[in-house]
């Protein structure tokens, strides 16, 4: 039955019933076990926002805390999926990154094409993006564009909770390495969830409004942003395609070039900076390959060349806005 | 019509989480005469397109709704009167009722009727039932189809005839559970006659679209005593053509792109397979083990040369019940050519302009006819 769940519940529900499903699904991370139900270090939080809470008590050793050693967890997450293993490793902060790059970006992205596609590695490696939270420049950042340029690596970003728990699903049943990035702001988005397990193929892009006049593509959170102007502008009888493509890599371009062949003109809603971005890929995608369909200029709207700043008015003016997408849907429809 | 009255047009409530509907465009002009049965507009919802079927003659005084919006379930579309009516007196009618109007709160879902879920032979089967009269009737939906098949019929039918109805969602679909047994006709029939009993239903009408129909026609000849009359639609088992790439592409199709053609066969106007209708059918293909159950279930329905493997055309006459047999004339997964050996003692009707889905497409048309033939002889 589908009833409505957080985001942050799908995730939880997808790792509890694969792991249920499959016993070489395991899940490591900083503080992940907790949540249990016991006392003291038993009733931890279950991650740091409480994702993997409740399901040490159904799973046991097979969810367990490391040392807050990235280099090391992420690693051992990459040699237990070539050993055999499904895991799936949370990351905490993606702006983490630069601790484990190598074990991910050097080598489990490596192993299929090193070893002549003998060698799988079907690790998943979770992790929590964005601005919104006054979190800072650390821990407030949209990185996907980086994981998205290294060949033998998928990214995944849901920007619903139907979304979350299906892609998770999938990128834990795939046997390449999945860099599945969840916004922080979304955790608490609420939406129609199936109970029964389910798969959303990478690749597929989501049409999520359906017009003529503009195509807006939008990654992650940015998509809420995209469909609410969408809606507001469908009134005034301009009728925008919205397309979420869910994965960044492998990118459903066909379903984005369809788009723009009809509708002639494309705004790119990215959280990220703009500089070797989504925004400037799609940009890239339709000035090369459907330039003779384009009625105006491209449009992006992403966040400045800037860190994330920390105080709260500097961080909304960073975050691209409902406004500055009319804006520009309006300077070109 | 009688003189004098005034009837609202309303915006229809189809189905169970439908809120509001978009006016698209109106089909008829401020003004003019209308039969029972004729599209009046066309509206959208999140599940489906369709058009609002008059459900008698009239004359279509005010147009109040305006093309492109939305509006709540119960909301005033137009108002209906004949001529001898003054526009004073329907202005007054469109200011009461607009003043007296209140939507249908959001959030009131738990006061609706739901879907329920019963264990039957071990399997989850979730079934909607409206209505509470002494008859039983049991609406069938067809391979890859569910309960909101009869989005269109089922409070219709309930409405008209006073009975108890329900639909269910077959094993392998919908939302009940992916497990099809054997994935034969006798399965699907053995495990109604074991829901109809888990619900303490001795005998029912049963109603069933396409492989729907073969499973009523499978239930009727192996329990006849449980068995009131049979309602076909569109059924499989009355000949043996049936369109094997539909069946194929629609098992094989993942994606939207790849679907949408394919749903598109279902309906002679192809406009109806909107966004959210392809997105709730990938919504269900992507289940765990649906792939499996229709895998095995189309084997089970079609021999190895692709035609239909059961045939209950040459036993229609040893039931005893009352059977009455509907088709659109532009389907195109089973041609309404079956309806042509049909004997004698089987009323039918083959609807035009409709396709495979005509129990959606002239939902009016199929209702009253399943009412005249089937439930109220």
């Amino acid at each position: 039955m589908a009833r409505k769940i957080t985001y942050q519940q799908a995730i939880n529900e997808a790792l509890d019933q694969e792991m249920t499903r499959d016993e070489s699904v395991i899940v490591m991370g900083e503080d992940v076990v907790g949540g249990s139900g016991g006392h003291g270090e038993m009733d931890a939080w279950g991650g740091v926002l409480g994702l993997t809470k409740g399901l040490y008590a159904k799973h046991g050793n097979r969810i367990m805390d490391t040392p807050i050693t990235e280099s090391g967890y992420i690693g051992a997450a990459v040699g237990a999926a070539t050993c055999g293993m499904r895991p799936v490793a949370e990351l905490m902060f993606i702006d983490f990154m630069g601790v484990c790059l190598d074990q991910i970006y050097n080598q489990a992205a490596k192993f299929r094409y090193m070893f002549g596609g003998k060698a799988k590695t079907p690790v998943v490696i979770r992790a929590m993006y964005g601005a919104g939270f006054s979190a800072a420049a650390q821990h407030s950042q949209a990185l996907y564009s980086i994981f998205t340029h290294i060949p033998g690596l998928k990214v995944v970003l849901p920007s619903s909770p139907y979304d979350a728990k299906g892609l998770l699903i999938q990128a834990i049943r795939d046997d390449d390495p999945v860099i599945f990035l969840e916004h922080k702001v979304l955790y608490t988005l609420e939406g129609e969830v199936p109970e029964e397990p389910y798969t959303v193929p990478f690749g597929e892009a989501n049409v999520v409004r359906e017009g003529d006049d503009v195509t807006i593509v939008a990654f992650g959170r940015m998509v809420l942003h995209a469909t609410g102007v969408a809606d507001k502008l469908a009134k005034e009888g301009i009728k925008c395609e919205v397309i979420d493509p869910r994965t960044t890599s492998p990118l459903d371009d066909e379903s984005i070039l369809e788009s723009i062949e009809n509708t002639g003109r494309l705004v790119v809603v990215d959280e990220s900076n703009p500089r070797c971005s989504m925004a400037s890929d799609i940009a890239e995608l339709a000035v090369t390959r459907a330039f003779e369909h384009l009625k105006a200029p491209v449009k992006t709207v992403t966040a400045p060349h800037t860190p994330v700043p920390f105080a709260k008015s500097l961080e909304d003016a960073y975050i691209p806005s409902p406004e500055k997408i009319e804006a520009a849907i309006r300077s070109i429809a | 019509m009688s003189e004098n009255t005034i009837t609202p047009l309303t915006m229809p409530k189809w189905g169970l989480s439908m809120k509001e509907g978009k006016l698209i465009n109106w089909l008829v002009e401020e003004g003019s005469q209308f039969s029972r049965g004729d599209e009046l507009a066309e509206v959208e919802t999140e599940k489906i397109a369709s058009a609002v079927e008059a459900s008698m003659a009239g004359t279509l005084r005010k147009i109040v709704a305006e093309n492109d919006t939305v509006y709540p379930v119960g909301a005033l579309l137009a108002v209906v009167a004949d001529e001898s009516v003054s526009d004073d007196e329907v202005n007054a009618y469109i200011e009461k009722f607009q003043s007296e109007f209140v939507p249908e709160e959001s959030g009131d879902e738990d006061e609706g009727i739901q879907a329920q879920t019963i264990e039957v032979n071990s399997l989850n089967i979730r079934y909607l039932s409206k209505g509470d009269g002494d008859r039983v009737l049991l609406l069938v939906h067809g391979y890859g189809g569910d309960l909101d098949n009869w989005l269109f019929n089922h409070d219709e039918l309930v409405e008209k005839t006073g009975m108890r109805v329900i639909a269910l969602d077959l094993p392998g679909h919908g939302q009940s559970s992916k497990v099809v047994g054997d994935a034969n006709l006798e399965f699907f029939a053995d495990t109604i006659h074991a829901f109809l009993q888990a619900l303490d239903i001795e005998k029912a009408y049963l109603v069933g679209h396409s492989m729907g129909g073969a499973i009523s026609l499978c239930f009727a000849s192996k329990y006849p005593d449980n068995v009131l009359g049979l309602g076909l639609i569109a059924s499989a088992g009355l000949g043996d053509e049936i369109n094997n790439e539909y069946i194929q592409g629609f098992m094989e199709s993942t994606s939207r792109k790849q679907i949408k053609p394919w749903l598109e066969l279902l309906f002679a106007d192809k406009s109806l397979v909107n966004r959210q209708l392809i997105n709730n059918m990938l919504q269900y293909k992507r289940l765990d083990g649906v792939s499996d159950a229709l895998n095995a279930v189309s084997r089970q329905l079609l021999d190895d040369s692709g035609k239909q493997g059961r045939q209950f055309l040459d036993s229609l006459d040893t039931l005893a019940c009352r059977i009455c047999v509907v088709w659109g004339m532009d389907d195109h997964i089973i041609p309404a050519s079956h309806t042509e050996r049909l004997p004698d003692s089987v009323s039918k009707l083959v609807i035009e302009s409709s396709g495979h889905m005509v129990q959606m497409e002239a939902a009016n048309k199929v209702n009253q006819f399943l009412i005249d033939n089937l439930l109220t002889r």
